[in-house]
């Protein structure tokens, strides 16, 4: 039996990926990191800021994600995000770019707990992959 | 009768007036086609938003504690409308019939002796509304600069509707647009997104159990604004193609009407010319006789 599972990943405006080849993939949930393999339970959660790994037959694929939902059901993995960039194609300036946009939204002072934990993760992500 | 001249000068400016509208409707074909395959494009991502939170709605446990967004304040007293519109005008019915059916609402909310509050989208609309309802337009987004519509316009509406919504200004939330139906056929729509209606369907709803992390609430609390925003996403889309399709079919019954107008003309033209040339004809002839 295959250990394979399908993958969706979709933006508001397209579908951003589909893969029915994958065999693990690891999710920045808000609660910490989750690995899904094959008939995982079914399970709702959103994502914190973070890197996407999608593991598969073909290779290895990761990607930067800013916020998003995931919804696992019957081995099918749909991922629901407004902001995705692959860290392949993403350049070092884009990387900049959304990094200084994080710093100036951490210096506003009317920023709750839960977001100010949002963008700290943010930054930390960015420098990582900077 | 106009003279010949006159004639001639209106002949071309019908003309011109014709290919003018020949090239917009041609132009609204191609940006038609596009707004056509982005609106498509869009809709996997609302209709998963759905199902997951028809999934959550269904298995949340407290239903009094629910967050406002899903259950409303429990009050119905003042009514927030937001009227989406197009930026430019030339495109038939297709905001007159958002208007028409946004003022009915109007008037019926006010019968009904409720509070009425406007936000506009797109500035034919504010146009429309401003002499009858100027009181009532609290706030109007235009996205004149925006090519395409695009998630972050978007999320920019969704924001300030949240942000009132926060503020308590208002307790039901409704969104009016046209639902593309097809190139000649565009519905105008009224959708009610806060609080949100969970249709009971029974057959979309899956028995199976799942597991949420966090809980059910706090999914709910985060999921509920990103849908509002994908719900106004969702009318943008349908609006910019429901706009282009009836640019395209007003502009092509312009061209036909110009053509029609030409051809009478020109034999309005044609007759006065020849009236012209046998009124010299007689006067020649008899002038000849006379001699």
């Amino acid at each position: 039996m295959s250990e394979e599972f399908k993958i969706e990943i979709v933006n508001p405006d397209k579908s951003f990926l589909s893969k029915d080849d994958v065999t693990e993939v690891i999710v920045p949930a808000f609660e910490g990191e989750i690995g899904i393999l094959k008939d995982h339970i079914s399970i709702i959660s959103f994502l914190k800021p973070g890197i996407i790994k999608i593991y598969s037959q073909t290779g290895e694929d990761k990607f930067y994600v800013e916020d998003g939902i995931i919804e696992f059901k019957s081995n099918n993995l749909s991922v629901l995000t407004s902001s995705i960039y692959n860290l392949k194609d993403i350049k070092k300036n884009k990387i900049q770019e959304l990094l200084k946009m994080a710093e100036e939204e951490i210096s506003k002072t009317e920023v709750n707990d839960q977001t100010k934990y949002l963008i700290d993760q943010k930054i930390d992500v960015l420098r990582s992959i900077n | 009768m106009a003279s010949l001249d006159d004639l001639k000068k209106r002949i071309t400016s019908v003309k011109s007036t014709q290919k003018i509208t020949k090239a917009m409707k041609m132009v609204a074909a191609a940006k038609l086609k596009r707004a056509q395959e982005s609106a498509e494009k869009g809709r996997p991502y609302s209709e998963k938003m759905n199902n997951v939170i028809l999934n959550l709605s269904s298995s949340i446990s407290d239903k009094n504690n629910a967050p406002k967004l899903l259950s409303g304040t429990g009050n119905n007293k003042i009514h927030l409308c937001v009227i989406m519109t197009s930026d430019r005008g030339l495109c038939g019915g297709f905001n007159a019939n958002i208007i028409k059916k946004a003022k009915s609402y109007f008037s019926k909310l006010k019968k009904e002796g409720k509070q009425l509050k406007i936000v506009t989208v797109g500035s034919k609309g504010n146009d429309q509304l401003k002499r009858a309802y100027g009181d009532k337009i609290i706030e109007n987004i235009s996205f004149k600069n925006s090519k395409n519509a695009n998630y972050f316009d978007a999320e920019k509406v969704g924001k300030t509707i949240i942000e009132r919504f926060e503020k308590e200004e208002f307790d039901v939330c409704t969104i009016f647009y046209n639902r593309f139906k097809n190139v000649i056929t565009q519905v105008p729509q009224a959708q009610q997104i806060i609080p949100l209606h969970t249709e009971n369907n029974d057959e979309n709803k899956s028995d199976e159990s799942y597991e949420f992390e966090p809980d059910e609430d706090e999914i709910l609390s985060n999921l509920l604004p990103k849908n509002i925003s994908t719900q106004i996403f969702k009318a943008m889309l349908e609006n910019s193609a429901s706009e282009q399709g009836a640019r395209m079919s007003a502009m092509d019954n312009a061209t036909r009407n110009a053509g029609e107008m030409v051809d009478k003309l020109t034999i309005e033209y044609n007759r006065s010319r020849q009236a012209a040339i046998t009124k010299e004809l007689i006067e020649i002839i008899s002038g000849a006789e006379s001699l």
